[in-house]
Parts: structure tokens; C-alpha cells; sequence
């Protein structure tokens, strides 16, 4: 139908739209409310072609029927219940973009590189492909253009092919059907683990900022790793594991050690995550409040001796709450400068979600 | 016929002659029985089966399947206007659904035929349709897709400045030479020498300098009167390539066969809603169906809080109407009588009613319908009122229902069909070639940002500076776009340029 066409120059113009504005569905958390498992819908006002037209005015009044009583008086609410369109004017539509897209669209924003799977050379999977031929096998995987040709090989090496009379007979054993051949494809599963400072200095804008990232994070992880695996773990001096709904909405207060989070990860790592078989993402969002040095030290050599070594790259995100900004990035600058196993970010404000992002998933790994 | 079943070929045929035992005369009528996904196609081409490529169809066809998928709107019936007419009939509407919506169209297909406003419009409209895609698709092979998208979002930017009124007359005549530019090089070339007073004889000479001075001091006024049909005027005087021309041709095409249904919205429903109710309730209907025809039909002519729904206003009067011309209602008697009794009981058995309403729906178009037959005992006994927003409790609120504030209200949102009036004053101004636009302003302002954009497109066709002037937050203002920025000047308190002479302008 004619219409298709019309209808996808449509949408690449929306999608054209959804680029440019990007840096604001970025910021606002609009679009992760509207998230369904493919798609995200994404409000937008209708594009219309502009002409000279009446003011948004001519919508503050109009004629209606119905009863009611005319307002008199001044001040005193009225008891017409006459009702124009509401939000006049403005006429939403809601177009859908496939996570697929809106990842592509994200990488091309921040010129985001490929991720390289780690050891990816190494970790091989089987997998059953239809891409082989076989001379038996169901009629419904028959492939008729190769029996034809078999045939038709036959017939003109044994002297039996007759141009002007060209009938092909395919015997028993000109037959060919599609089988299964079997390749090896590189494993890549993967799994992001998000940890998140909850005590009580980080306020509810920082979870926001921290949401948002990792929805961003996980858009753009799925597109390389089919069934990415998510876990996530809140702190503030005791770890513990929670399912996504929770992780954005806890607040707890109290103290922070980091370390019980670190601790809590290496564990899950430890019993479910063979590090030779699986990508592994862990993201540590925190205000960098940390209780004690002492603390901070069993942290860094947690790092150095477990999650560096066996992880894709570890990332920390600092985020800037009302109390200021804390110590423990700088700590971790210190102690790991120039290692690019470790990905460091601070985040100002939600306007700086975007150079964050850039910052995590720029180098590829 | 086209594809319909035996059962609704039957019925159609059943009904095709009570239209026509009731006065209905339309052009012949085919049905096609389509699927939804079908009918939201051709309901974005606005009824055609075949249109321009153009992503505002996709748009359209998007939210109408998307509303359509979600439960939120279903599209009942939809007829155009061709000879013969076309209508179509959603598959899966049950039989009752059916014989409503070929009611309602054949009382449709009657206004289209003998309703005055559609009388010029082009009755083969399907195959033109057809033949401006194959014109426009041609333009995209030569010229590539996006120039011609792009062009045709100039003109469809400009669709509705058309002269709604010259719809009877047909199109504008423009006779005036567009205003010629001082031009040195009227010496012809002469190669040898000898030859020249041969080739641009001293009389030639002296003649070409006389007019040349002319038109120096000229300060043309151009066009001589102030033009409304703004799109034919671009197409005769614009500088535009063949191509460009052909568009905005079609664009404006099909935007005067539009018209007339933009203007005859309340009068065309009503017309066909009467006469679906008039034949579904006396002939057509079996007892089983009267409950769903009453839910149907309500559900159509159903006013909503504040909402103006032109089915059920148009219905109302034209019943009102027939009662009035019936019991002879009318007249300077009835106008004079201020017994309240007598009114009541008044019945002359003039039974005019049925001739009245044929008489209607042949001349009139929907302002003069308003404006001559809405009465004050209507509108009390349709309670209607007119809202207003209540700025304090940002609520809608039921500001009078004093009849003459309704019929104004009524009568305003219908002035030029609901779109601004907007002339060219003069396309020479300030003897420069600039464009001035004058809005006739009516009491509402236009909406700055649109009218931003739409001077931005208007510039691209005339490719010199666009000027209009309009009232605005309550000052006459002169809005300029002269093709880098866009400025705006007050006019205070100067008055419009009066046709015929030219005011000058605060330099700018």
C-alpha cells in the first residue's frame, strides 16, 4: 500500500526529531516511564505544517449545550460545567522507537565505540544453523532450486537433456534438503551489576540521576550483549541484594561502607558469574561519603586484587549531592590513575548525565 | 457494483429507492466494502484512494490506525464527492451499522449534487487525484525526494489562502503586468558601425529613454486591488521554476475542491443525518434494530460539554426549520406576535416545511445558514451557551446564554470558515517588490509562531521580503521577514494603506 511509504518517511522524520532533541529525553525520565520491552514511546507534539492561523484564543471560548447556570457574580466558582478540549491546541502524538534504535541513536550522539567483548576469542558457543545441504530430509526443508540443478546436471552429463523439449524429472537422489550445520559463535553474555549508595545523604534527585544513567547504560549494553543480565545492590553501611523496582526507590539513611557493597558483589560474582565465560559490568553510583579510610582501603584492595583483574571494566560514578562532593573519587584517582580497567565519572547535575555516559561507555570495553 | 455481499446489495438497493421515493437526488452512488486497515488508508488521503506522496498522510494514517487499534475511534462511514460518488462500508459493522451508513451517505450524495457551493468543483476528482500523484512522483524522479517534499511543505504552508468566495466565480483573472524594473540594455547590438542608426534609430532611442523615465518615477501599486487568492497570485507572478508551478497548481487544486465541504460542515451533516433518522426510523429499520440505531444515532448527535458538534446542531435545525415552515412559523406575523399562547399554539398548516429544506440545502452554505435561521427559541430550547475560560480556576465555565452572543459567537468562529482573512496588499512595496500581506483582523490575533514560519515559506516562492501587517496584543503591528530576520515594527495608530493609495511605511 501506498500509504507505507508515506507513513515511513513519516517516521524517519520523527526519529530525525528524537535526534536532535536527544540531549532532553536524555535528561528528562519521560521516556524510561514509557519503556515497554522492545519499545519506548516517546511523546511528542504533532509536527504540523504551519499557516496563518487564529491565536490559542479563539479555544478559551466557544458555544456548548447543555445545562448549567451562567456565572454571574465574580469569584465564585461556576457551576457550568462547560468544557472545552483539554490542553487545547497542543496535540500530542506518541511515536514508538525500538530500544535497538534509540541505542543506535545514543552511540551515534556520543560517538560511542563498539564494545569488544573481553576474551571473546576464547568463549565459544555452538550454535545449530539451517545453512547446510543434505540429500535427505523433511519435504517441508526441500530446497527446489538445488534439485533442480542437481537434475538438470544429470541429465545433460548422461546426454538426456533435449532443448527444445526441456522436461526435468528429478530422480530419488537429485533431491536436496536444507540441514543443520553446526557453527561456533563467540559467547557473549553478559551482566551489569549496579551498586548504589542509599544512606542518607544521597537525595532523591541523585537516585534520579543514577536511574537515568543506568537506563542509558542499559540501552546501549543490550545492543551488544543479547540477554544482558541486570542484579542490583543497595548500601549505606550494610549490602544487600533488591530487584530493580526497589533499587530506585529506597531511601535509607544511616551510615556508608562501601566495602559491604564491594564485598556483596564479589560474592554474586563468585557464585554465578564464572569470570572466563561472562562480561562483567559492575557500576558504582555513590555521593563518595565513605564512613572511614579504613574502610576506603579494604575497598581499593577489593579492587585491585579481585574486580580489576577479572571484570570488563569497573565503573564509578560520583554524583554531587546538596552536602557536597566526597572523597573517594579522589581516593580511587590516587590509587589507580593511568589503569583503564577503571572508568571514573563525576556527575554534576542531571545536565551532565550526558558526558557522564560518554565517560563510562567511551573506551569500548 | 463493486464488491459488496448479496445481503447488503440487497438492502442498498432497498434503500438507493427510498432515497429516491423521498426526494433524494444524488449521483450514482458505489459502495466498496472495505477492511479497517483499508479505510484509515484512504480516510488519510482524505477519501481518495490514490494521493501525492507525502509524509502528512503517513501521519494521519498513523493516528487514525493507532486510535482505531486502541479502541479510541472507529471511522463509520466516509463518502467524496465524485461523480459517480464513492462511499465506503467497514467490513465487520454489523447490518444495522450498514444500512445507517448508506442512509446517511445518500443524503450526502444529494447535498453534493445539488448543493450550489459544490457545483463547480471537479466531479472527477479520483482521476485528477490520481494524475497529480503521477505529476508530483514524476518531479521527484527529476528533481529527487527531498527538494519536492520540501516544497510542497511551502506550499501546503500556504493551502488556506484561498479566496473562499470565488468559489462560485471561478478562478481569478489576473491582468496586470507585473511592475517592469528599469532597464538600461534596451539598445539592440550593433556590429557595424554604419548600421547603427539603422538597428536603434534616434526615435527609437528618444521613445525607450521617455518610457525608461516612466517608469522611474512610477510607484506602482501592484496588483491594482488587494488579492485574496494568495496562491494563484504566487503562481502567476512568483518566481518560480515550471515545476514549482505545476505544485502549487495542484496544491491549490485541491484545495478549492476541498472547500466547499469546509464551508457546508454543519448544513452537509445535518442534511444527512436527517435524512438517515427520517429513513432508518419510517422504512428502513426492523424492530430488532431500533435500540442499537437509537444508541448508533445518538452516539453521533451527541453534543458534548462544550464541545460544538455540527450533526447534532445541523439535525436540530433543519427539524426546526421543517416545523416552522410546516405550522407556518414565520413572517413578520410571527415575529410581531409577543403572545406567549398564541406562539405556542400557533399552526398555520402551511406545510412548507419539506420544499423549505430542499430550498436550504441548495443555496445555502453554513453562515448563511447560521446567520438566517438560528432563532432565539432555538437556542433556549437546545440549551445553548457560550464558555469561557475562567482564568482564576483555569476551568471552562458557562460565561451567557444570551442568543445574540451565541449566534455572534457562532457566526465568528465560522467567519471565512474558521481561517483568517488575509489579502496582498501590494507586491511592489516600497517600490522594492516586497510582498504586504494585510490581515483583516476580526478580533482575534494569529498565532506568532506559526505566522513566523508560514512568512519564512511565503518568502521562499516570492524570494523578496515579506511584509504583514496585523493587529496584535492589541497594537497594529508590521511584521517583516526579509529572508535572514524577522522583525516587527508598531504601527501605533497609522492607519491601514487604503486600496488605491499608498501610505507610506516608517522606514526601515
Amino acid at each position: 500500500m501506498a500509504i507505507r511509504e508515506d507513513q515511513n518517511r513519516f517516521k524517519s522524520i520523527i526519529k530525525g526529531k528524537v535526534r536532535d532533541d536527544f540531549k532532553k529525553y536524555v535528561t528528562n525520565g519521560e521516556l524510561i516511564g514509557k519503556r515497554e520491552d522492545e519499545f519506548v514511546k516517546i511523546p511528542m507534539p504533532r509536527i504540523d505544517i504551519p499557516s496563518f492561523r487564529y491565536g490559542p484564543k479563539q479555544d478559551e471560548q466557544g458555544v456548548g449545550q447543555g445545562d448549567g447556570e451562567a456565572d454571574e457574580g465574580q469569584g465564585q466558582p461556576g457551576e457550568g460545567q462547560g468544557k472545552a478540549g483539554e490542553n487545547a491546541g497542543e496535540h500530542m502524538i506518541e511515536v514508538e522507537i525500538s530500544m535497538d534504535e534509540l541505542a543506535e541513536i545514543l552511540g551515534e550522539k556520543l560517538e560511542l565505540p563498539r564494545i569488544e567483548p573481553k576474551g571473546s576469542k576464547n568463549i565459544m558457543a555452538e550454535k545449530n544453523r539451517y545453512s547446510g545441504m543434505a540429500p535427505v530430509g523433511p519435504e517441508g526443508l526441500r530446497k527446489f532450486k538445488q534439485t533442480y540443478k542437481k537434475a538438470l546436471t544429470r541429465y545433460i552429463s548422461s546426454g538426456t537433456y533435449n532443448p527444445s523439449e526441456p522436461v526435468i524429472v528429478p530422480i530419488r537422489r537429485d533431491f536436496q534438503y536444507r540441514s543443520v550445520k553446526k557453527t561456533q559463535q563467540p559467547q557473549t553474555k553478559a551482566v551489569v551489576i549496579y551498586m548504589m549508595d542509599v544512606s542518607g545523604s544521597m537525595g532523591d534527585e541523585q537516585k534520579e540521576i543514577v536511574r537515568l544513567e543506568s537506563f542509558w547504560i542499559n540501552t546501549w549494553l543490550k545492543k551488544h550483549y543479547k540477554g544482558l543480565e541486570t542484579r542490583f545492590i543497595i548500601h549505606d553501611a550494610a549490602a544487600k541484594e533488591v530487584d530493580e523496582a526497589t533499587f530506585f526507590k529506597t531511601s535509607e539513611s544511616g551510615g556508608t561502607l562501601i566495602s559491604s557493597a564491594y564485598k556483596l558483589c564479589q560474592q554474586i560474582i563468585q557464585a554465578d558469574y564464572p569470570t572466563s565465560e561472562w562480561n562483567i559490568y559492575p557500576f558504582h553510583f555513590s555521593d563518595g561519603d565513605n564512613w572511614s579510610g579504613e574502610d576506603t582501603r579494604t575497598c581499593l584492595n577489593l579492587l585491585k586484587e579481585f574486580f580489576l583483574p577479572k571484570v570488563n571494566v569497573f565503573s564509578y560514578g560520583q554524583v554531587e549531592s546538596k552536602y557536597g562532593s566526597g572523597q573517594f573519587l579522589k581516593d580511587l584517582q590516587k590509587e589507580f590513575n593511568a589503569d583503564d580497567r577503571l572508568t571514573l565519572s563525576q556527575i554534576e547535575g542531571r545536565d551532565k548525565i550526558l558526558d557522564s555516559i560518554k565517560d563510562f561507555l567511551g573506551k569500548g570495553k | 457494483m463493486a464488491n459488496l455481499t448479496l445481503e447488503l446489495e440487497a438492502e442498498r438497493k432497498k434503500i438507493c429507492q427510498i432515497a429516491k421515493n423521498c426526494g433524494l437526488d444524488g449521483f450514482e452512488t458505489v459502495f466498496e466494502l472495505i477492511n479497517y486497515d483499508q479505510i484509515s488508508q484512504i480516510a488519510s488521503y482524505g477519501g481518495f484512494p490514490v494521493r501525492y506522496p507525502h509524509w502528512k498522510f503517513g501521519m494521519e494514517y498513523e493516528q487514525l490506525s493507532k486510535s482505531y487499534e486502541y479502541g479510541l475511534s472507529k471511522i463509520y462511514e466516509m463518502v467524496i464527492n465524485t461523480d459517480p460518488c464513492y462511499a465506503y462500508l467497514m467490513e465487520g459493522n454489523s447490518m444495522m451499522d450498514q444500512k445507517l451508513v448508506m442512509a446517511h451517505v445518500y443524503g450526502h450524495c444529494d447535498f453534493f449534487k445539488n448543493n450550489v457551493w459544490f457545483s463547480k468543483t471537479n466531479r472527477k476528482m479520483m482521476d485528477e487525484m490520481a494524475n497529480h500523484a503521477i505529476r508530483i512522483r514524476r518531479y521527484i524522479d527529476h528533481h529527487g525526494y527531498e527538494v519536492v517534499e520540501k516544497f510542497i511543505d511551502t506550499c501546503l504552508s500556504l493551502e488556506n489562502l484561498i479566496d473562499r468566495h470565488s468559489i462560485l466565480n471561478g478562478p481569478q483573472k489576473f491582468s496586470d503586468p507585473a511592475p517592469k524594473v528599469k532597464n538600461d540594455h534596451y539598445l539592440f547590438k550593433v556590429e557595424k558601425s554604419y548600421m547603427r542608426n539603422y538597428i536603434n534609430p534616434p526615435a527609437y532611442i528618444a521613445e525607450q529613454e521617455l518610457k525608461q523615465a516612466e517608469l522611474h518615477q512610477q510607484k506602482a501599486t501592484f496588483p491594482s486591488a488587494p488579492v485574496r487568492d494568495v496562491l494563484s497570485f504566487m503562481i502567476n507572478y512568483a518566481p518560480l521554476e515550471d515545476w514549482q508551478q505545476d505544485i502549487l497548481t495542484i496544491i491549490r487544486d485541491e484545495s478549492y475542491y476541498f472547500a466547499p465541504q469546509g464551508m457546508t460542515k454543519t448544513l452537509n451533516e445535518g442534511w444527512a443525518s436527517y435524512w438517515h433518522s427520517h429513513m432508518m426510523t419510517r422504512y428502513i429499520l426492523n424492530d430488532s434494530e431500533i435500540i442499537d440505531f437509537a444508541d448508533h444515532h445518538s452516539g453521533t448527535t451527541f453534543m458534548q460539554m462544550g464541545g460544538y458538534n455540527p450533526y447534532k446542531v445541523g439535525i436540530e435545525m433543519f427539524r426546526d426549520i421543517e416545523e416552522r415552515w410546516d405550522k407556518g412559523r414565520h413572517g413578520r406575523d410571527w415575529d410581531q406576535c409577543d403572545d406567549v399562547r398564541e406562539r405556542k399554539n400557533w399552526n398555520k398548516n402551511t406545510k412548507q416545511g419539506r420544499d423549505k429544506i430542499f430550498e436550504i440545502r441548495k443555496i445555502y452554505n453554513d453562515v448563511t445558514f447560521i446567520d438566517e435561521f438560528l432563532t432565539e427559541d432555538f437556542c433556549v430550547r437546545n440549551k445553548m451557551f457560550i464558555y469561557k475560560l475562567n482564568k482564576e480556576t483555569n476551568r471552562f465555565e458557562v460565561n451567557t446564554r444570551d442568543f445574540k452572543a451565541i449566534k455572534a459567537q457562532l457566526l465568528f468562529q465560522m467567519t471565512n470558515f474558521g481561517q483568517p482573512i488575509i489579502k496582498i496588499e501590494n507586491a511592489n512595496f516600497e517600490n522594492r517588490g516586497e510582498l504586504l500581506l494585510n490581515h483583516v483582523h476580526e478580533g482575534l490575533d494569529l498565532q506568532p509562531n506559526y505566522m513566523d514560519a508560514t512568512m519564512r515559506n511565503l518568502f521562499k516562492l516570492w524570494q523578496r521580503p515579506v511584509n504583514m501587517v496585523t493587529v496584535m496584543d492589541n497594537g497594529l503591528q508590521l511584521f517583516r521577514f526579509d529572508g535572514s530576520e524577522y522583525t516587527k515594527h508598531s504601527l501605533n495608530s497609522e492607519k491601514l494603506p487604503e486600496q488605491g493609495t499608498q501610505t507610506e511605511f516608517p522606514k526601515i
